[in-house]
């Protein structure tokens, strides 16, 4: 009889210790999530094919369009140089050995720009032109991870063109001033 | 913050009934404290919406302003999560600005919900060599990177578990908040907290009345008082309308992204299927709903 009684309770023991790793697992899997939960998207959620909202390209002022200087009878010089009557001000940083304008800017339509393939892409789209080369950035870019998004995270989202935060002809970003650093902790005397 | 309604009889009967059980010695497997934990932070729609007017007639004699007191609740099929880009971020602290201003924390004493932390590049990540006080004419500064930190939302919260008042827990849509109303300020949840991402407050508030954002939430940027305990909310007030956190908005690189979980086609998922993320101190299983990761 007594040994009856020490074998249920360690019985007992082995089920209590049973539960308390049974809880601990249950307690594992809460802080786990499961991805396949219903998510219904809003009504105004986008879709992959919807069009994207991008801002107007940053012309310097005055500059567009171009054909307003560059007329249709003007002599198209197509030889690679150093440009000294106009545009002194452009400083090209952006693999300047192998480019020059008019891999961009086509000379035919002055204000259009153009892929390598020779199709024409307007300013507004210019980020098609810079995905050529760019193809990681621009794939992260249209699913809204590449460059700054506002809006909605459910919903309406705005875009920023590639040329709104780079400067085309000299993309990499310029260091800015930090704002103030936070106090230190004061030391109470 | 709908529960089963507690009536004034409902308590004391229970009361009388935990005391009964103590006189007689037994062993009531319904105790006093099982009845608080369940149900002391639950208010019926009516308390809850008498005090959201008390918190905007406050404003309005303190600020002079027509503020809104919000207490949307999470909405079904969303699990946010964050996601930071520490290869873009550069450590100018707009974040840190728009976070102060969105959020209506306290401008004397300084009370900032994010800090950008400096590391060496050498180091790697090394909380114990970062640097949040480094001021600069330009960044980044060169050989150093940025990280910065705030709340971060952890699906296994040390902060809740730390409180012993249940003033801070863990919304449905995974965050975490707490109730300025509840807090005792005894700064519990802060030691717990393995970010450092709580903030308590020593002084009174201030806040310039023009710059009080009006749009507010009960359980987010609504003013605090002196002596309790603050932290982000990601917002609340903006993402449980849909928009996006100040932060993500004002980053001036794109390092911030925020969504739902639960959508396949968000940005947060984009980010966990396609790019090598990590979380801070993986190894405490916080399980942190804040992700960091390598854009490049």
């Amino acid at each position: 009889m007594k040994f009856d009684i020490a074998r249920r309770l360690r019985l007992a023991a082995l089920l209590a210790g049973l539960a308390l790793v049974a809880g601990a697992c249950g307690r594992h899997e809460s802080s786990e999530l499961d991805l396949s939960a219903g998510w219904v998207p809003g009504p105004d959620a986008p879709t992959s094919d919807s069009k994207l909202h991008t801002p107007p390209p940053p012309f310097s002022e005055g500059i567009f369009p171009c054909s307003e200087c560059h007329e249709a009878d003007m002599p198209v010089n197509t030889k690679r140089r150093e440009l000294s009557m106009a545009h002194t001000d452009i400083v090209l940083k952006h693999d300047a050995e192998h480019r020059w304008c008019l891999d961009c800017h086509d000379a035919a339509d002055r204000d259009s720009l153009h892929l390598a393939s020779g199709e024409k892409v307007p300013f507004e789209e210019s980020y098609r032109l810079c995905g050529q080369c760019h193809g990681d950035k621009y794939r992260d870019w249209r699913a809204g991870v590449h460059g700054r998004r506002s809006g909605n995270w459910d919903g309406e989202k705005s875009y920023l063109l590639c040329v709104n935060c780079h400067n085309a002809h000299s993309p990499h970003f310029a260091p800015i001033k930090p704002e103030p650093p936070p106090p230190k902790p004061e030391r109470t005397p | 913050m709908n529960a089963p309604e507690t009536t004034r009889r409902d308590l004391l009967c229970t009361l009388a009934g935990c005391a009964a059980a103590a006189v007689a010695g037994g062993c009531s497997d319904f105790t006093h404290t099982e009845f608080f934990r369940s149900h002391f932070k639950e208010l019926s729609e009516d308390e809850l919406t008498a005090i959201r007017e008390k918190i905007e007639a406050e404003c309005k004699t303190k600020y002079d302003k027509d503020v809104t007191v919000s207490n949307t609740p999470a909405r079904e099929g969303v699990q946010f999560a964050y996601a930071l880009d520490i290869s873009r971020c550069v450590g100018c602290r707009r974040c840190v600005y728009a976070c102060v201003a969105e959020n209506n924390q306290s401008r004397d004493p300084v009370v900032q919900w994010i800090r950008v932390l400096e590391m060496d590049k050498e180091k790697g990540i090394d909380f114990e060599h970062a640097n949040p006080y480094y001021d600069a004419e330009t960044v980044p500064r060169p050989g150093h990177f940025y990280l910065p930190v705030a709340c971060q939302h952890c699906a296994d919260p040390a902060c809740v578990k730390s409180c012993p008042v249940g003033a801070t827990w863990k919304e449905p849509d995974g965050i975490v908040v707490i109730d300025y109303d509840w807090c005792i300020g005894c700064r519990c949840c802060m030691s717990a907290c393995p970010y450092g991402a709580r903030r308590f407050n020593w002084k009174d508030p201030s806040l310039p009345a023009d710059q009080v954002n009006a749009n507010m939430h009960i359980l987010g940027n609504r003013p605090r008082p002196k002596g309790v305990v603050e932290k982000c909310t990601w917002c609340v007030q903006r993402v449980r309308d849909g928009r996006y956190p100040a932060c993500v908005e004002v980053c001036p690189v794109g390092a911030r992204k925020f969504g739902n979980l639960l959508d396949p086609s968000s940005e947060i998922r984009y980010v966990l299927d396609k790019k090598r993320v990590f979380v801070l101190k993986n190894e405490l299983a916080t399980h942190p709903r804040f992700y960091y990761f390598y854009g490049l």
